[in-house]
């Protein structure tokens, strides 16, 4: 059996990848307009300036979509279902994840409910995932 | 208007399960059907544009063309309308006379087909893969629940996007699936990637076609009618579905919209038949309103009150679509074809007697997308 598939950093990545190494959701900003953005690059979508810096963000965020996989990829065989989510971070940027710590199903999983990051380890990756961010915790 | 006129399309001989071809043989197939169909011989081809691979130095060479114009634009299903786009613009330079546009894919069988993995350290091998995504299925289908919240459109809404097509391919004998199906049907069927069934899924079939492309001043030289180019757009969005700016509607698909349009000078009210690419059943809904059909919010009543089905006021998908006719992988070339044969008056389910047919296409999920506007007359 295949196993899941392990991202391989890149030069304009690992800023990214270290971060979750550290624990920390680490994104980009443009330091001339103050537009933040996902996924890593070295130019500004909405400027185009280069001065981009990287900050870490807070981690929350809410469910924007998802779906909810029956044919799973390879090494995903005992997971499936299982949900391919994007989130909104609260910082503005979207980006794709899994959802742990809740029931995989359509009750439990419901549009702009609120999450926060946790990292699960994929082989020498720290990868980041959400979890139900609930009141009081 | 472009000037230039489609003056051969053809399919292969079959679609859907083709184990005997490799996915050259469906290209070459197509080409040769497509040059008969225009009563025109290999060597009057002096422009080739097809996805790689095999891409069109291998389709030129295969059947001794050499190229003095070529484009090899692969930005995914769409890719096809971009090249009737491309052509058009080299006609009118001067840069070539008589253009072949060739797919086939052994999307089925896999003869001859390169696998489809992004590396593990592409974007989308970082970013997407390693969260369970496995082919368009995990992918394309992901801003449907957002939608669905933010309009209402309802599960038996995006259910019967499947039963309104398969209406069309009942009267089409080269559709895979004919059998009627309803709404109880389609929710019924196994789940894929909720809120996705198997039936609002498209097909995977062996399969291709080409088209020949020329100046309009030629329009009387071949044996079918000429099928004038009126408009054509393309535009691009995302490579990530996760960075598509609104969940609830495609921008690719509407600036390619807007910019055939104008160049047709039309207006929906003018269109007299559609085909919008349906690799999934949310794909007609996101169309019909980035085109301007209806409002946002509006196509999925639109379509379950009958309007897109046989005897409806829009006619849609009627050679049976991605879902119930055939899907290579790259269906663009398909969707085109039956706009040929609609304005042509040639088709298995003809739609009546179509003025004005609009094709959008869609490139990868939601990355890419191109619009033709084609015409009976000249505009």
């Amino acid at each position: 059996m295949a196993g899941r598939a392990v991202p391989v950093p890149t030069p304009d990545t690992k800023p990214f990848w270290d971060g979750c190494a550290a624990g920390e959701l680490r994104i980009q900003r443009c330091t001339d307009c103050g537009q933040a953005y996902f996924y890593p690059r070295p130019v500004c979508p909405e400027c185009g300036s280069a001065a981009v810096e990287w900050f870490t963000a807070s981690g929350r965020a809410t469910l924007y979509s998802y779906v909810i996989n029956h044919r799973p990829a390879p090494g995903f065989e005992d997971d499936a279902p299982y949900a391919i989510a994007v989130v909104q971070l609260a910082e503005g940027p979207r980006m794709m994840t899994n959802l742990t710590g809740i029931p995989n199903t359509p009750e439990d999983l419901v549009l702009d409910m609120p999450l926060r990051v946790t990292f699960s380890k994929r082989g020498e990756i720290s990868l980041p995932v959400f979890e139900p961010a609930g009141e009081g915790r | 208007m472009t000037g230039a006129i489609i003056a051969g399309a053809a399919e292969t001989d079959r679609v859907g399960k083709l184990p005997d071809h490799s996915a050259l043989q469906l290209h070459l197939e197509g080409a040769l059907n497509a040059l008969a169909d225009a009563g025109l011989r290999t060597k009057d081809i002096d422009g080739i544009a097809t996805v790689s691979a095999p891409g069109p130095v291998q389709v030129a060479h295969s059947l001794g063309i050499v190229p003095r114009w070529m484009d090899g634009t692969g930005v995914g299903g769409t890719s096809f309308l971009l090249h009737v786009r491309h052509a058009a613009a080299a006609i009118m330079a001067g840069h070539a006379s008589t253009v072949l546009i060739t797919h086939g894919e052994s999307g089925r069988s896999r003869v001859g087909a390169s696998r489809f993995a992004p590396a593990p350290s592409s974007i989308q091998g970082q970013f997407e893969a390693p969260y369970g995504v496995f082919g368009a299925t995990t992918a394309f289908t992901i801003p449907a629940l957002r939608y669905m919240k933010e309009f209402g459109l309802t599960h038996e809404q995006l259910a019967y996007v499947a039963v309104a097509q398969r209406k069309w391919a009942a009267r089409n004998p080269r559709a895979m699936y004919r059998d009627p199906i309803t709404t109880a049907d389609v929710l019924a069927s196994r789940m894929v990637a909720y809120p996705f069934h198997l039936l609002e899924c498209c097909l995977v079939t062996d399969g291709g076609g080409a088209l020949i492309v020329t100046s309009a001043d030629r329009a009387a030289d071949f044996p079918k009618p000429a099928v004038h180019v009126l408009g054509t757009g393309e535009s691009a969005e995302t490579p990530l579905i996760s960075q598509m700016a609104d969940f609830t509607e495609s921008l690719a698909f509407r600036l390619a919209g807007q910019a055939a349009f104008t160049e047709a000078g039309i207006t929906a009210a003018d269109v007299d038949h559609l085909m919008i690419y349906d690799a999934f059943a949310h794909v007609p809904i996101y169309g019909l309103e980035a085109l301007g059909f209806v409002k946002k919010g509006e196509a999925g009543p639109f379509i379950a009150d009958g309007n897109t089905e046989p005897g409806g006021a829009l006619p849609l998908n009627t050679n049976g679509g991605g879902l119930s006719y055939t899907h290579t992988g790259m269906y663009g070339m398909f969707a085109i074809q039956e706009s040929v044969r609609q304005i042509r008056g040639e088709a298995a389910a003809q739609a009546g007697q179509p003025e004005v047919s609009v094709v959008l296409g869609n490139g990868g999920m939601f990355a890419t997308s191109g619009v033709l506007v084609l015409g009976r007359q000249p505009g």
